[in-house]
């Protein structure tokens, strides 16, 4: 059988090479999920540095955002990859820590954009209030405006996800054994592009619609009303309002 | 108790306050009215810091406020603030939004942070609603939901900041008669209002303040039947 080149019986190929796929599915979900989460952390940090008055905290919390937003991811693996790590360790640690930092230091710039904006975004009455009933600013941040922000950040930080998830697959330049690379390897051992791409494309059709079915299914839990109804005890999620 | 010496507030080039002096007894309701920009919020906020103060001094109980050794914390722990947009914690039920300072703050233990806020519901007519979230209620219970949490800290002194101006019209007795009882328990009160009913009835003092000036103080008899200057006539007969 042959359509538009594609050969059917290619995909048996493929499948007898299914572990190498698995394999590099978890691969990817595995570096994306450390990218994501130490993301997320530095992200918190370098935005709450940039919402800073003081300016030894602004600027280089500024500049590091400047810095990832404004170079190619892929630059960033390389350079993390082939350049620093090597260079603080003498050798490499190996595809998954080069790569995992990378997404990491990567996406904790645009969270870090993400959280900058959510907790400007609330009313600044908030603020006010909680520091005329005394409390310290650190602590208003922690109790009453964080808890809000984040909640505005729900959507922006799904959106992410799926990006991260999306991009993970150039760490496939330093021979990851990720997704995109499985369907590399069998690429060049049957010089056939057709299938194994193709193969790989839905795959991650299939994880990036699974993660947005979760972000959808958070995002409604979260939206619009803090009153907790039975629908809501998600409490795992909890970041607003107590569930009881 | 609250002395206020030559306050001077100007946002980079714009002077909102240009010398204000005064003094708050204790036990004292100061009404402060005047138009629209003459910096009346301005003038309630510095006495809590909400705005740095540019130059002058304010002292409460003796303590300069804005010196830079006070700790603005402590300061405002005595001061309490009740917002026009009643600024109620949206994510946290009502009874929460009234102990979260005195328990974090004050270190009051759980439980008697509850007990303090049931019977502060209680006085500001809201008993039921501990459990509710600030969006199930209506303006005015939010309002008296805002006044209650500033009670929580037990402040020395209470800073109203138009507290009826965002309310319907059906509502704004409910939060005045809660801010009358507080007068007669001998709350010191700062109040901002364009409730001159308000004024004339609970005000010992009422003081007009035009351009960042004080222009007039006096009794509201003084004030709403005497007017001196000319600008406070000026202001009557535009309002009323
Ligand atoms: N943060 C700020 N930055 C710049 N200008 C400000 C700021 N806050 C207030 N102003 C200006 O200061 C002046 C006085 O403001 P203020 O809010 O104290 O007036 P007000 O008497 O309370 O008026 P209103 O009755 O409308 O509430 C206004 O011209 C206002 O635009
Ligand atoms: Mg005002």
């Amino acid at each position: 059988m042959d359509f538009l080149g594609l050969r059917i019986e290619m995909f048996e190929n493929i499948w007898s090479y299914r572990e190498l796929f698995i394999r590099g599915i978890w691969v990817t979900l595995g570096l994306t999920a450390v990218g994501y989460v130490g993301g997320f952390i530095l992200g918190l940090i370098v935005g709450m540095g940039k919402l800073s008055k003081r300016k030894w905290i602004y600027y280089p919390a500024k500049y590091y955002v400047d810095f990832f937003r404004g170079t190619p991811l892929l630059v960033q693996i390389l350079l993390i990859h082939t350049a620093l790590i090597p260079s603080m360790f003498g050798h490499s640690l190996g595809f998954f820590v080069s790569g995992s930092l990378a997404l990491m230091l990567n996406s904790a710039a645009y969270n870090a954009e993400i959280i900058r904006a959510g907790i400007q975004s609330l009313d600044k009455g908030q603020m006010e209030a909680a520091r005329s009933l005394g409390m310290p600013h650190n602590t208003a941040m922690k109790l009453i405006i964080l808890p809000q922000a984040f909640r505005r950040m729900i959507p922006p930080l799904g959106n992410e996800l799926i990006a991260l998830l999306k991009d993970s697959s150039l760490v496939t330049v330093i021979a990851a054994g990720d997704l995109l690379y499985a369907g590399k390897v069998v690429a060049g051992a049957y010089s056939r592009f057709w299938e194994p791409y193709l193969t790989v494309a839905i795959l991650y059709l299939l994880l990036t619609f699974i993660c947005g079915k979760l972000i959808n299914y958070i995002e409604n839990r979260f939206s619009n009303s803090y009153v907790p109804s039975p629908r809501k005890s998600l409490k795992r999620f909890a970041v607003g309002g107590r569930t009881r | 108790m609250i002395k206020v010496r030559n306050l001077h507030k100007s946002f980079g080039q714009l002077d909102v306050l240009r010398g204000i002096d005064y003094d708050i007894k204790e036990k004292e309701v100061i009404c402060v009215i005047g138009p629209s920009g003459s910096g009346k919020s301005t003038f309630l906020r510095c006495i809590n810091l909400l705005e740095e103060i540019t130059a002058g001094e304010v002292f409460i109980d003796g303590v300069k406020i804005n010196d830079p050794k006070t700790d603005i914390n402590d300061i405002r722990r005595e001061v309490g603030m009740v917002f026009q947009q009643f600024n109620l914690f949206p994510h946290m039920r009502v009874i929460d939004n009234i102990t979260i300072s005195p328990i974090k703050i004050r270190k009051m233990s759980q439980q008697d942070a509850e007990s303090l806020a049931r019977q502060l519901l209680e006085k500001v007519g809201l008993s039921d609603k501990a459990n509710a979230y600030p969006e199930q209620l209506s303006g005015g219970q939010m309002q008296r939901v805002a006044i209650a949490r500033a009670l929580a800290m037990k402040p020395k002194v209470m800073l109203f900041d138009e507290p009826t101006s965002a309310l319907d019209p059906e509502m704004v007795k409910e939060v005045l008669d809660v801010m009358k009882q507080l007068a007669m328990e001998g709350m010191t009160m700062v109040v901002v209002t364009h409730e001159m009913g308000f004024a004339k009835e609970m005000g010992d003092r009422v003081l007009f303040l035009d351009q960042g000036l004080l222009v007039e103080e006096g009794t509201p008899d003084d004030i709403f039947s005497n007017p001196k200057h000319e600008r406070t006539k000026a202001f009557f007969s535009k309002i009323l």
